[in-house]
């Protein structure tokens, strides 16, 4: 069959082209159209969110204006609130959980790409995976029953005995606590850290592991100064990944932070993060000041992540300049 | 491994679709039965509390007369909502509605009272065993604020004589969530301390002086039950199924009243009502000597002036089945106290008053 263009058939009667032919440029716009609208539905998506959020919102901001990031208030009787403890709260959170568990995470991914046999590789990434799929409700009930006793009992008062002499570490130990959130939430991001990081390793092309390994470094050498610096990018994209479930995480959060309004010095002390506050109390908030808001919180809550991954993508970009994989994948 | 992965993920599945449970009716009120007389369905939502016996009650007039009516548990403040805004038939919730609210409905609500909840004091002090902690209400006012911060404060070995109150601090639990118990609990605090009247106030949701929050009766009851030495409200429900101890509060006439169905009945019993009430009355710091102290009603919502006659005769129909005795011995089945002999009458005159058609089925 010949597979002349539509260009060779101009002049051709339409009603002796094949039916093929006829038929394709209307496919043609036809599908460009559907895969144009999904991809305006995200976009439209997320600017219906931020309408809806703007709104909802307006009473409080109205009242409250920009003093509601600044202020630790929150009593729905007398009608204040105040964003600051739950801002300090979602940070800090995460804060710690990246604390632990970036270098943990990078530790197992290096481990997985250069140092573990074989066998082992792929069972131990299969495993880790599936932290990520556990629910936030069931972590949650697992850091009430299992975690917090064995902290309030053990890891807590040897910390307070150990680095005690830090305000971090002093106070009265309940259990629930902004310790306990950062932990929990570090077990939960180790997951998406590691999986990309190991994507990331992997693609590493061997010639720079050669090239190190040839030049008399140690198997440890060769990592920190040919793979790494090489993978820098994409390991900065992966603890941003992991950042960015932190600061949204909810229910596991919620069941183990202790839920007050407070700013404290001590990690032992409870503390309060935004997506915890909302679903504590949106369904029961009654007065029309209350709702407003929490939706206040909810804007603030997107504000600071989009800031967040916004600061991130630039500092991917800079760390980008200058070294190879991930740079263009991200 | 793969087996192993499929099951985790199921049991995962599994804890995750029981503990999100609160949105949805348990049982198969929501679902016509085969042959049933017409099917006409009825909606409702609100206040968590009461949800069980709810639930219970909808079954079993959906077997008994096939009227389905479809409850959601959304909490108290949504149940008030969806009533104001109309997308209900009928709300419920643990706290009456303010003034400002039934002004947003140009009055055009009656409150119903169902059950009774009672809120009870539960501890952690394996050192007292058996017997049971006693408080009154100005020194569980000074424990919520602050102002006693140790379990053998002069204040609270007065008051438990000879219990062995150990040296500690005393962890307070509050609800993190709103809810209709913290309005219960705040409400009698502020009738027996004028310091939280001004300082805290009632609310279902409010700023607590200190302690932590748990979220749901579970989150308070598992803080308590962990932490030594620590103090929180729950329902009385909770506290019986989970067997936790809960303590006595002494009532206006200066006995210590153990919380159970009967002393809550009492409480209600209690409480002076006249024939024009409208039910939104407050049942804390009752008198009488049998009354327990923190007990309140629950209610329903229904619109005096209802729009579709048809589904207002369907539930006049439940709420008068809900009065009878079969009816309200279901509650205590469940461990809610029945509403007392007199409120059921006040109830039935109220209701015959205002919707003077005949109720569906008859």
């Amino acid at each position: 069959m010949t597979t002349a263009t539509p260009a060779a058939r101009i002049g051709v009667p339409r009603a002796r082209l094949p039916l093929s032919l006829t038929g394709a440029a209307y496919g043609d716009r036809i599908f460009r159209l559907l895969l144009t609208l999904a991809a305006l539905l995200i976009p439209a998506l997320l600017a219906l969110l931020v309408y809806e959020l703007w709104t909802g919102s307006r009473l409080a901001m109205a009242r409250f204006g920009l003093g509601f990031i600044g202020s630790s208030a929150w009593d729905p009787v007398a009608g204040r609130f105040g964003a600051l403890p739950l801002i300090f709260g979602t940070l800090v959170s995460s804060l710690i959980a990246l604390l632990i568990a970036v270098p943990l995470s990078l530790g197992v991914a290096i481990y997985l790409t250069e140092f573990a046999p074989r066998a082992v590789r792929q069972p131990v990434a299969f495993v880790i995976g599936l932290l990520a799929a556990i629910p936030s409700v069931v972590y949650g009930l697992w850091g009430i029953f299992v975690m917090i006793p064995a902290l309030r009992s053990g890891v807590f008062p040897f910390l307070r005995r150990a680095l005690g002499f830090l305000p971090l570490f002093q106070g009265p130990i309940y259990g629930p606590s902004m310790l306990a959130a950062g932990i929990i939430l570090a077990i939960m991001i180790m997951p998406y850290i590691m999986s990309v990081a190991r994507e990331v390793l992997l693609a590493v092309p061997n010639s720079q592991r050669e090239a190190a390994l040839a030049l008399g470094a140690t198997r440890w050498e060769a990592v920190v100064t040919a793979v790494l610096p090489y993978a820098r990018s994409g390991i900065v994209g992966a603890v941003i990944l992991g950042l960015g479930r932190a600061l949204g995480e909810t229910m596991a959060v919620t069941m183990v932070i202790g839920n007050r309004h407070e700013i404290a010095a001590s990690l032992f002390a409870p503390g309060y993060t935004m997506a915890a506050v909302i679903a504590n109390e949106f369904s029961e908030a009654v007065t029309d000041l209350h709702f407003s808001a929490l939706t206040y919180v909810a804007f603030t809550l997107f504000v600071v992540t989009v800031l967040v991954n916004a600061g991130a993508r630039l500092l991917i970009w800079r760390v980008a300049r200058g070294s190879g994989v991930g740079s263009r994948a991200l | 491994m793969v087996n192993r992965a499929g099951q985790r993920i199921a049991l995962a599945l599994a804890i995750l679709a029981s503990a999100c449970g609160g949105g949805r009716p348990e049982g198969p009120a929501g679902r016509a039965r085969a042959g049933s007389a017409g099917g006409a369905a009825l909606t409702g939502a609100g206040a968590t509390f009461p949800n069980p016996i709810y639930t219970r009650w909808f079954d079993a007039y959906a077997k008994q007369t096939g009227v389905r009516i479809n409850y959601q548990s959304i909490g108290s403040g949504g149940g008030i909502r969806q009533f104001v805004e109309g997308t209900v038939d009928f709300g419920a919730t643990d706290g009456p509605m303010s003034d400002e609210q039934i002004r947003q409905v140009r009055g055009d609500v009656l409150h119903l009272p169902t059950v009774l909840g009672a809120v009870v004091l539960t501890y952690n002090l394996p050192r007292l065993g058996p017997t049971r902690l006693r408080l009154d209400g100005p020194t569980l006012a000074a424990i919520f604020l602050g102002q006693i911060t140790r379990w053998n404060h002069p204040a609270l070995a007065a008051l438990n004589p000879g219990a062995p109150l150990p040296d500690a601090d005393i962890i307070v639990v509050h609800r993190s969530d709103g809810s209709g118990t913290t309005y219960i609990f705040t409400d009698y605090l502020s009738k027996v301390s004028p310091e939280w009247a001004r300082s805290v106030g009632r609310s279902t949701s409010l700023q607590w002086p200190i302690g932590l929050g748990g979220k749901g009766n579970e989150g308070v009851t598992q803080q308590v039950k962990q932490t030594e030495g620590a103090l929180g409200y729950v329902e009385l429900i909770y506290a019986v199924s989970n067997r936790l101890p809960y303590a006595e509060v002494k009532n206006r006439s200066g006995a210590f009243v153990e919380p159970s169905l009967a002393s809550v009945t009492a409480a209600a019993a209690g409480t002076p009502l006249d024939a024009a009430t409208d039910f939104r009355v407050s049942l804390t710091d009752p008198p009488g000597k049998d009354a327990y102290p923190i007990a309140s009603f629950t209610w329903l919502l229904v619109r005096r002036t209802p729009a579709d006659t048809a589904k207002a005769r369907l539930l006049k129909g439940f709420l008068l089945w809900m009065l009878e005795p079969p009816a309200q011995r279901m509650a205590a089945d469940l461990q809610y106290a029945p509403l007392p002999v007199r409120v059921v009458e006040l109830i039935r005159t109220r209701i015959g008053e205002v919707w003077p058609f005949a109720p569906a089925p008859s």
